[in-house]
Formats: structure tokens, sequence, C-alpha cells
């Protein structure tokens, strides 16, 4: 058995985990043709690379069919009900920053923070008949974080793509969604809630709390974690 | 553990001694729309119960429980006054804890009675206690009808009432706006800055909330900033009313005496002392049954009078084995222009056994 190595298949992430590694003096790579999701571990023994979409690794971590892997905090959050029974993170890699934040028109003077939202939607809510809508793909983090901030008279929108252009298509009122820059929010006339940080998330090395190991494994993983470290 | 059919007889025999109350058998289905309880309890009951989904009917929820249901088959046909019984699952999602049974089954009895309101209180709550009895289980009541009538009566705006009122079910919400109401925490430095007349945008106005919500919400806000900070001594009166938490007649001594400073609450306590008169009539010993002015606050929202639980005092891990209270507001939410008083309670077979079962 080898220590399977969970990393994102594909762009920058997938670029900067392999240099991330590279300076540990562990060669991650893909191999056969760019299109095969084949890849190859070299300078450690026993470690075995699995290329997969970075959406997916925090389940593939908390079922154990993966021992380690890297990916956002955000995700393991928002996948992973109970993460820290499933997963512990062994290393923050430094790149992959995202915010996961609750932004609102900037034309929007009267709201800065979250109990102006609160009162916001409450009005809203008296005035146009339906609750606020926030658009998101991150629905149980948001919602816990709204719950805990006292927000109420509010609606969680699904929405995978673009959430930015939901508020100026009349498909959401605010949103919650990760941003890196703050470029494409204030493109969009957005403007961040002054107490609206849900969540700060970066590229992280997990290692799975569940997935079945031999003696060989526990000695690579060891060894592996001595090289990271 | 006690197996499925041993919780299914037991379920059967508490409701056929609703029954034996005159109690109406109703079977809501599993399946709810979900607007319904969204409307009512917002995105928060996304948490809490199962959601799914037919391209024909939308949005469905597992019944996490059978209160709405049966509030909603009253009021579109049933004449009152009515008793009703039920048994069946009711699902709940739990996310935060894994020893929490996401599927069990509740036995309940909801009474829809104009004429007595204390009777039909004492009624709902005697009978669960006589179903209860022998078990290890500890009783709180409380009334969320007390902590309204406060919030009413402060001498404050209508807006500032309004916010509290909505946040009774949200405590930490609640103390921070009381906070803020009496000039406890200091106002953040966008709102100074807005009522100043220095916050400006240049950017487009998008979405549908317009311009003329936000120019409400501005001229809200200069409202209350020229209300005068609620007084220290009311807010004192709040805190001393929350932290009432004594056996009954502690309890009804310590109401009497707030609410010769808060004469807006006297009707409220008038309700509790006739409620303690019935309790007793009906032959609960009240002198040793606790009463929690903030009890309930953080459970659903529909309860506006009464509340009660009964929890097992050895067992902290286990949850409420019984409870119900007094939803009043909820008939008028989802009469369409009707209303009648009711108050209903719920029990979970399944833990009974277990607490019987347990050496």
């Amino acid at each position: 058995m080898t220590l399977k190595l969970g990393v994102p298949s594909k762009g920058r992430l997938m670029e900067k985990t392999f240099d991330w590694f590279a300076q540990h003096g562990i060669t991650l790579q893909r191999t056969g043709s760019d299109r095969e999701y084949a890849g190859a571990v070299a300078g450690i023994e026993g470690v075995s690379l699995n290329l997969l979409s970075a959406g997916e690794i925090p389940r593939e971590l908390a079922a154990g069919r993966i021992h380690m892997g890297v990916t956002g905090t955000d995700l393991v959050h928002e996948k992973l009900a109970l993460w820290e029974q499933l997963v512990e993170p062994v290393e923050e890699l430094g790149f992959g920053h995202a915010d996961l934040i609750i932004a609102v028109p900037k034309a929007w003077i009267d709201v800065d923070t979250l109990d102006d939202l609160d009162a916001a939607a409450a009005a809203f809510r008296a005035a146009h008949g339906f609750r606020l809508r926030i658009a998101t793909k991150y629905h149980r983090l948001v919602r816990n974080f709204l719950r805990d901030s006292g927000v109420a008279d509010y609606a969680l929108v699904d929405s995978q793509g673009a959430t930015e252009g939901t508020v100026a298509n009349e498909t959401a009122e605010a949103i919650a969604d990760i941003t890196s820059s703050g470029e494409t929010l204030r493109a969009n006339h957005l403007k961040i809630l002054c107490d609206g940080m849900v969540l700060r998330s970066q590229a992280t090395l997990w290692r799975s709390r569940t997935a079945p190991m031999d003696e060989r494994i526990r000695k690579t993983l060891k060894e592996l974690e001595a090289r990271l470290g | 553990m006690p197996t499925r059919s041993e919780t299914l007889t037991r379920a059967a025999s508490l409701r056929a001694m609703f029954e034996a109350q005159g109690a109406a058998l109703v079977e809501p289905p599993i399946l709810q729309p979900a607007t319904t309880l969204l409307e009512l309890y917002g995105e928060d009951m996304r948490a809490r119960a199962y959601v799914t989904s037919d391209a024909l009917r939308g949005e469905q929820m597992l019944r996490p429980d059978f209160t709405v249901p049966v509030v909603q088959m009253h009021m579109a046909e049933g004449a009152d006054p009515a008793r009703y019984t039920y048994s069946g699952e009711v699902f709940r999602r739990q996310e935060e804890d894994p020893d929490r049974a996401n599927e069990y089954i509740q036995v309940g009895y909801e009474v829809f009675d104009r004429a007595d309101p204390a009777a039909a209180d004492a009624e709902v709550f005697a009978l669960i206690a006589e179903a209860l009895r022998g078990l290890p289980l500890r009783a709180v009541t409380g009334d969320i009808g007390v902590l309204m009538a406060a919030v009413e009566g402060l001498q404050t705006s209508a807006r500032r009432r309004h916010a509290l009122m909505r946040h009774i079910w949200r405590p930490r919400r609640f103390r921070a706006l009381l906070d803020r109401f009496s000039g406890r925490t200091p106002m953040p430095p966008s709102r100074a800055a807005l009522l100043a007349g220095q916050a400006s945008s240049d950017a487009p106005l998008i979405g549908l909330r317009s311009r003329a919500d936000i120019e409400e919400r501005i001229a809200a806000l200069h409202e209350d900033a020229a209300t005068p900070p609620l007084s220290g001594r009311e807010v004192e009166q709040i805190e001393a009313l929350l932290e009432v938490r004594e056996v009954m007649p502690h309890a009804l001594s310590q109401l009497h005496d707030l609410a010769v400073d808060m004469p807006d609450i006297a009707p409220a306590v008038a309700r509790v002392t006739a409620r303690e008169a019935a309790l007793r009539a009906r032959g609960v010993d009240t002198d040793n049954l606790m009463f929690e002015a903030s009890y309930g606050r953080s459970s659903m929202e529909y309860y506006d009078g009464f509340v009660f639980g009964f929890r097992a005092e050895a067992r902290a891990d286990l949850p409420t084995i019984a409870s119900g209270g007094r939803y009043d507001a909820l008939t008028r939410r989802l009469g369409q222009g009707r209303e009648i008083p009711a108050v209903g309670g719920v029990m979970r077979p399944g833990l009974m056994l277990v607490l019987e079962g347990a050496p």
C-alpha cells in the first residue's frame, strides 16, 4: 500500500501545489498526455499522486480514500460538518488566499455592518413582501455565520458561478462569495461589509483522520511530515 | 436502545390516552411544502430540517414537527373547540452532534379552545406530566408573553420596541440591541458619518432595494439618533425579569414585585397567576414547579405565551423528553384573517423507554 496524496487536478492551484512540494524536495508531476489525470511522485518513496477536483478532496479525505490532500479551508469547512473529527490541517501553503465575505451594493450608503444588514433585511421584507436574498454557494458557512451574528429575514439563493452579477440581474440583493483582491466586487459595484468576513481561506495540506494505514504508510507519513514541516 | 416496534407501541398507548380525552386523531403527510415553513422561520429552518425537491412541486420538507401542519389543517377546516392528537416520525438535521437522532417518533396533543386559556394550558401540561409520571424528569415552565409585554411597555420609540420584539428569540442579539438603545455601546463610525451627512457613493444603484428603501432607512436612523437612550432603570428591569428563575410561588411573588415598576406586564403576570391556579386544580405540585422567565427563548419561534419542557435530571446528554407551549400568534399567521388561542405539547416515547430501561 502507498500513501495516497490528493492534489487539485488543474490550473494555478495544481501548479502552485507542485511548486510548494518541489521546494521541499518532492517532485509531483503529471504523466501521460496533458489530458490524462495521472501523476507521479519522485523524491520520496511510497507516495502515490491522486489528481482530483479541489471540490472533491474534502469528501475523499473524510471518507478515508486518500491519506493527505490539498484544498482550501473554505471547501473543508463548507462540505464537512464536524470537520475537526475527520481531517487535520498539516500545513498552510501560503497561496490560494481567498476570503469568504458578505457584500452589498456600494450604493447602499446606509449599510456597512451586519447590524445594518439585519435592519435593512427587516425593512426590505416589509416593503417587498419577500426576504432579502443573498446569493452564495457556501450555504452552510454563511447560514451559520448569519445566525451567530443575529441576522434574520434573509434567504439564501444558490449561485454556483458569476455570483457578483446576481445583484445587477436582480436575482439577489446581496452576495456571499470568495474574493482575493476584491476587484470583481468593485467592478460589479459591490462593497464588503466591515464585519462581513465569514472565513479566511488558503490552500492547506490536510491529513485524513479516517484513512486506514498500515505500518509502511505510517512511516511514509512521518517522513513526509518531517520533510514538509 | 428500544426497538422501533417498542417505541411505536408506547406511542400508540400515549395517543390512546389523548384520544380518551376526546382528541381527534390526525395524520399530516410526511412531506410538507417547504414554502410555509421557510416563510415562517426563514433560512434557519434549512439548518434544522431536511429539504428535498422535485421538478413539479418544488421544494418539500420532511416534516420537522407536527404543529404547523395541524394548525394549517385546523384553520382550513376545523371547527372549534377542537383537540387533536398525532404520532409519527419527525426529521431533524443534525450537523453538530452525531449523537442526536435525526429521525424520531413524536406523540402530541393540541388544544384549540377559546373558553379558558389558563385551563387549556393546565390541561396540556397535566396530561403530559401524568404520562411521564415515575420518570426521573424535571419540569420547567416559563412564559414568553411576560417578556413580550415588558418590551411592549418600554418608554422608547415603536421602532426600537419592534426591533427588540423581532429578536426576542435570539438572546444574544436582543442583548446587543438593549445595549445599543441604552447608549452602552458606541455608535459604529460608519453610522456616525452617515448621520453627519458624510456618506455618499458614486456607484450606480443596482438590485431591487430601491433609492426609496435606502432613504427610508436613513430617515429611520436619524429618528433613532434623536430618540433618547433607554433609561438604565428600564434595562435593569428587563434584566431582573430575565433572571427570574424560581419555584412557582417565589417566581410569582417576584413577578408581582416587578409588575409594580412595570405595570405593562401586569396582565401577562395575571395570566401566569391564573395558570398556576389551574395547574394546582389539576393536581400539579406547583410549590415545586420551576418557572424561568427566559425559558423557551432559543427554541422554535412560535411560542408566545406559556412554555414548558421536561428534561432528564441525571441525563444532561439527552434532549428534552417532552415540551410544548402556547402559540396564539401562529394561528393568526396561518389563519388568513382568523385566529384562535391554541396550546399543545409533544413527547418522545423512544426517550421515555431509554429512561425506563436505564439502571
